[in-house]
């Protein structure tokens, strides 16, 4: 059973290394998505989990190592893969709407010059109503808060009917209403068999919140089921000796 | 005489002028938004400025090859040539080497510009005979305005239009998220240079009208100023067309209605007029509105 699910991972990152043009970020760094499971990318600050998953979208051009989704190259199965970035990563000063970002979902459906029909703001919509945020919809996103700024985020993602979600630390900054309104809707998508992938920071709601986990500094320390490798041992190995509180 | 200028009565020139400079100031103010939206409004400077030694060149082998050298189409062929060069050089310098972009900008503008003003220079010590008046590409000169040109300049606004217009969804995609368009599938470096090459073409066209100086302030005032009215980027490009586009009529109009005004200028201040009343007057992001709106917090918090 677990090898046939490693075969068809919906992810694969094997023996990546990356750098910026200075020391590699990443050395021989592995990661396997389990489909059907939320997996989580855990460690302490600079262990490399953003670049981890920048390399999985295939935003970040690796020195070495192959990375493969559902065993096929990257580039080929673009559109199953939905992301969420880090919602700092953003100007949300930007002259758009709540509507308008979760509408950029469909582009692969509008292209260049298909004119916005009502079945794509239904679409939309729906999404936003997902995450709760249909209300807000004709809001312009420089007046969102930001937990409402990730459920957009998120909404946008949902709109691309992926199969495979990632998302760049999703519960950072944000309300516990919106931290329990993404979770319940991440849940939902794994619940219906899709696949998701978060960095996560707070240890605290790991097991709660995650299946798997691939705990990171730099090189992957351990990566499996959360009931058996979400240790204190292997959580002592990843921050360098030091527990963090929270945990 | 104003009255006569703005209703395209003051003769035949200065209604071609006028119309030019509309298409222009509407081409320019489409583009400027993409351009201040992806926060590149600076390369617009970088690219004006490596337009001029295209411009000498072009008047030299224009004038070898036994021509006048001023033809328009030609100079602006040469203009373009240059202006590509500089901004592939901008573009190289911030890719390989850890350059910020700004000093990137900088570093080309100046060797360019200071290339271009030796050869006008040099142009002008050679006695070519027509070359006077050449050194006017830097801010316009539209007294010698022939309809060819104005047709060329309306043409040239209005491809760059329909161009932008074609590309705004994934040009407002990048700009807001760059990550997210990459992850699309969109090739971001095409696009950023598909949206350069637009903001080319706007300042090769405006050569005659504002001149090559000038035409900077046509492709960032406009977006500026119409940011403070709206919220919406498909309504801020409208918006900044309709205030390019009235500049360049109201300014080449104005300078219609005295002998010796210069166009370019007049042009530009028409657009900085615009810019302030925006400034002051929009509705929630205007100075005033902001200041109304804190007043009346506070009289709330203390009462």
């Amino acid at each position: 059973m677990k090898d046939t699910a490693l075969l068809s991972a919906p992810l694969q990152v094997q023996d990546l290394t990356v750098s910026y043009g200075g020391d590699p970020v990443l050395t021989g760094a592995d990661l396997t998505v389990p489909e059907g499971e939320m997996t989580a990318i855990i460690g302490p600050n600079g262990a490399g989990k953003s670049t981890l998953l920048k390399s999985a979208l295939g935003l970040v051009k690796p020195l070495s190592g192959t990375i493969t989704a559902w065993d096929q190259p990257l580039a080929a199965q673009r559109d199953r893969i939905a992301y969420v970035p880090q919602r700092a990563s953003v100007d949300w000063d930007f002259p758009t709407t709540v509507l308008e970002v979760a509408l950029m979902g469909l582009y692969r459906q509008l292209g260049l010059l298909r004119r916005t029909r009502p079945h794509h703001r239904d679409k939309a919509l729906a999404c936003l109503d997902r995450v709760g945020m249909s209300d807000l919809a004709d809001r312009q996103i420089g007046q969102l808060s930001g937990g409402q700024q990730q459920r957009v985020f998120l909404a946008r993602a949902l709109a691309q009917e992926a199969e495979l979600y990632l998302l760049d630390e999703p519960f950072a900054g944000v309300d516990a209403a919106t931290e329990a309104a993404i979770i319940t809707v991440l849940h939902g998508l794994r619940d219906a068999g899709k696949t998701v992938l978060c960095v996560h920071h707070d240890l605290s709601t790991v097991p709660r919140y995650f299946d798997h986990v691939c705990l990171l500094n730099r090189h992957t320390v351990a990566q499996g089921p959360t009931a058996t490798t979400f240790t204190d041992a292997n959580l002592m190995r990843t921050y360098d000796g030091r527990l963090p509180t929270a945990a | 005489m104003l009255l006569d200028a703005l209703t395209l009565n003051l003769g035949y020139n200065a209604t071609l002028v006028a119309l030019g400079a509309t298409a222009l100031g509407l081409a320019a103010g489409t583009v400027g938004t993409f351009l201040y939206l992806r926060q590149r409004s600076l390369v617009s400077d970088a690219i004006s400025h490596a337009t001029l030694p295209g411009v000498a060149i072009a008047f030299l082998v224009m004038v070898a090859l036994g021509g006048t050298g001023r033809n328009l189409a030609g100079l602006m062929l040469g203009s373009a040539i240059t202006a590509a060069l500089g901004l592939a050089t901008v573009t190289w310098l911030t890719r390989a080497t850890r350059l910020p972009q700004d000093a990137a900008i900088g570093a080309v503008l100046s060797v360019f510009f200071g290339t271009g003003i030796t050869l006008l220079t040099v142009i002008q010590t050679l006695d070519a005979g027509q070359q006077a008046g050449l050194e006017s590409v830097l801010l316009g000169a539209t007294a010698g305005m022939l309809r060819a040109d104005a047709l060329l300049i309306a043409a040239g606004g209005a491809l760059t239009l329909l161009a932008t217009m074609a590309l705004r969804r994934p040009l407002l995609m990048i700009a807001f998220d760059e990550g997210y368009a990459a992850q699309r599938g969109l090739n971001v470096a095409h696009y950023d240079l598909a949206l350069l090459g637009l903001v080319l073409a706007v300042t090769v066209t405006g050569l005659k009208i504002t001149g090559l100086i000038l035409i900077v302030a046509l492709l960032v005032i406009p977006p500026v100023a119409a940011r403070f009215w709206t919220d919406r980027a498909p309504r801020m490009a409208l918006i900044a067309a309709v205030i390019g586009a009235g500049a360049g009529y109201v300014g080449a109009a104005l300078s219609a209605s005295a002998p010796d005004l210069p166009t370019g200028p007049l042009i530009v201040l028409t657009a900085f007029s615009a810019f302030a009343v925006s400034l002051f007057c929009a509705p929630r992001r205007g100075l005033l509105a902001s200041a109304l709106r804190h007043t009346r917090q506070r009289a709330t918090a203390r009462s």
